[in-house]
């Protein structure tokens, strides 16, 4: 039976934080029989249209089954990095919100 | 037969956390053996070295000092705790001299200092020959930024912590060490592994991951974070760390905040990128194979961990000068509040424009409308707003340029919208930028150094 959309935020938590001018994005089912569902529905592809007008690039996406989580890195998303960059957020800290907030 | 768990805290995640946490973690948890102090962000070091410029004594966290001396209590009453920190900065020399002195007024003098230092390779970078020092994220070569550089540092091992702890030391300054590390070397010398136990080390690394961001394991930055205990008073964190590496993630009973299955989940990801293959210069740790069980209230536990040998490099932290940038910020009130800031931002902007100032970078967000993730499609409607923040950020090599705008926002007070307020900080205060450059360094280029401090030697100021 395919779910109809919901809010991420429904159904997972998350947590982010920066790596230089990346951040990663994890993200872990509340309940681990919905594991399988957010394998499904949150790809890299998602996650990255999601994010582009940050200047998201490449989106790399690891499995952690033990931890029922998805661990999304998105390269240049902090534009120049924490140092440098102008941005209110310039650490990635609101990117875990930020993708709770996505409807799959 | 296995010795008893070591019991490693962590009272500060960063420069600037809460000054009187070490002292409340040890009158909270008197049994704690070793006490693990975190001060050193990506560009923290750039401070230090303008600190060290105008003073060869400074560039060190001297928060750290007050630190040692609010522990004086405890270890009169005869406490056997340690105390790794990397305080030490950009100068651990000066933080481990001052720490010495600090004792010593106390009548501590039985307590030995070491400092661990070898991670400055600034020098080594600055003699290259044919090693080429790359951008790690996007594979630049250092050629543009290497006549700005400022500082340099590899992120060391545990190894240094260990030789302390063997020679005897109770407080260990040092410099820039993977923060793991600190953790890592208290096991390695209380249980004596062999630097090839990996699964071990790998254990005792995630342990160290876990606790090295303080009260983020327990609570703090979470996603259920309004539903916590008592968040004024989070716990700062404690692992039993066992001889086999598991450990226990706990914090001292009748602290606020929660650890559980999610808390100590999202920090177990917290910054990593390959959960499979988290580079520490002690081991390559996975976190794939690891088992969470709450055990007990906020008590969890962890084990399965798994690791082989580390890289040949040390990653290396370093920044360089790149201009001078400031931000103001100036609230308003009032029907179409983010079009008003909106237009605020964009008129001191142009206004300078029109005098012939252009900034090589520069930003208006209007706080209150999703400007912290610029574009996305958020709920909400920010036309709606009663009341919102602009932020106006510029940066530019020329610091005239920066300050000429810095006198440019007080005019909005009388020439803005009806509404303005929020404007009483002042000026917004330039500030030299500094911009960050990984890179990896040949673990045989860099020379750890760890040496036991004399009180005896030390100047009387």
């Amino acid at each position: 039976m395919k779910k109809a959309s919901f809010r991420l935020g429904d159904i997972a938590f998350a947590r982010s934080g920066d790596k230089g001018s990346s951040a990663n994005i994890a993200v872990f089912a509340r309940d681990e029989s919905d594991y399988s569902l957010l394998c499904d529905r949150l790809t890299s592809k998602v996650v990255k249209n999601y994010f582009q007008p940050l200047g998201a690039g490449e989106v790399m996406r690891y499995e952690v089954p033990n931890l029922a989580a998805l661990n999304f890195v998105l390269s240049g998303v902090l534009a120049e990095g924490g140092s440098r960059s102008l941005r209110i957020d310039a650490q990635g800290k609101t990117l875990g919100q930020a993708i709770l907030e996505l409807t799959i | 037969m296995a010795r008893s768990p070591l019991l490693v805290g962590n009272a500060s995640a960063f420069w600037g956390d809460d000054p009187n946490a070490a002292a409340r973690l040890v009158s909270q948890q008197p049994d704690l053996d070793f006490l693990t102090l975190d001060y050193l962000a990506e560009v923290s070091l750039s401070i230090m070295a303008i600190q060290r410029a105008k003073d060869p004594n400074a560039g060190y966290a001297r928060d750290f000092v007050d630190v040692v001396r609010s522990l004086i209590p405890a270890w009169r009453d005869g406490s056997d705790l340690k105390i790794v920190a990397n305080a030490g900065g950009l100068n651990p020399q000066a933080c481990g001299r001052a720490c010495v002195q600090a004792l010593g007024e106390a009548g501590l003098g039985r307590l030995k200092v070491a400092v661990v230092s070898g991670d400055d390779v600034l020098p080594a970078i600055r003699n290259q020959t044919q090693r080429s020092f790359d951008n790690l994220e996007t594979g630049e070569g250092i050629q543009r930024i290497f006549d700005r550089l400022t500082t340099a540092n590899a992120y060391l091992g545990a190894g240094g912590i260990a030789a302390a702890l063997r020679a005897g030391a109770n407080l260990i300054v040092t410099g820039r060490v993977a923060d793991p590390s600190l953790t890592v070397g208290a096991c390695l010398a209380h249980f004596g592994w062999a630097p090839d136990d990996y699964d071990k080390i790998a254990g005792a690394t995630i342990a160290g991951h876990l606790i090295e961001c303080g009260t983020q394991a327990c609570g703090g930055f979470s996603t259920d974070w309004l539903e916590l205990p008592h968040p004024e008073d989070i716990g700062f964190p404690i692992v039993e760390v066992a001889d086999d590496g598991s450990c226990i993630v706990t914090k001292p009973g009748g602290t606020g905040g929660s650890v559980n299955l999610r808390t100590v989940k999202e920090q177990l990801l917290y910054e990593i990128g390959d959960p499979g293959n988290y580079i520490s210069p002690d081991a390559t740790a996975s976190l794939l194979g690891i088992e969470l069980k709450e055990v007990a209230q906020d008590r969890v536990s962890i084990r399965g961990a798994s690791g082989h040998a580390p890289t040949s490099h040390y990653k290396v932290s370093a920044t360089y000068r790149d201009g001078y940038k400031a931000h103001a910020m100036i609230t308003i009130f009032g029907r179409n509040a983010a079009e008003k800031a909106r237009r605020c931002g964009e008129s001191v902007l142009q206004r300078l424009a029109e005098s012939g100032l252009k900034f090589e970078r520069s930003l208006v967000e209007v706080l209150g409308t999703g400007a912290s993730v610029p574009g996305l499609e958020l709920p909400g409607k920010p036309n709606e707003l009663l009341e919102a923040v602009l932020r106006v950020s510029v940066a530019d090599p020329r610091r005239e340029a920066v300050e000429r705008f810095s006198k440019q926002i007080a005019p909005l007070v009388t020439a803005g919208p009806q509404g303005v307020t929020g404007y009483s900080a002042g000026r917004p205060k330039v500030q030299a930028v500094f911009g960050y450059w990984p890179c990896l360094i040949d673990k045989i280029l860099v020379n750890e150094r760890m040496e036991i401090l004399e009180h005896d030697l030390i100047p009387v100021s």
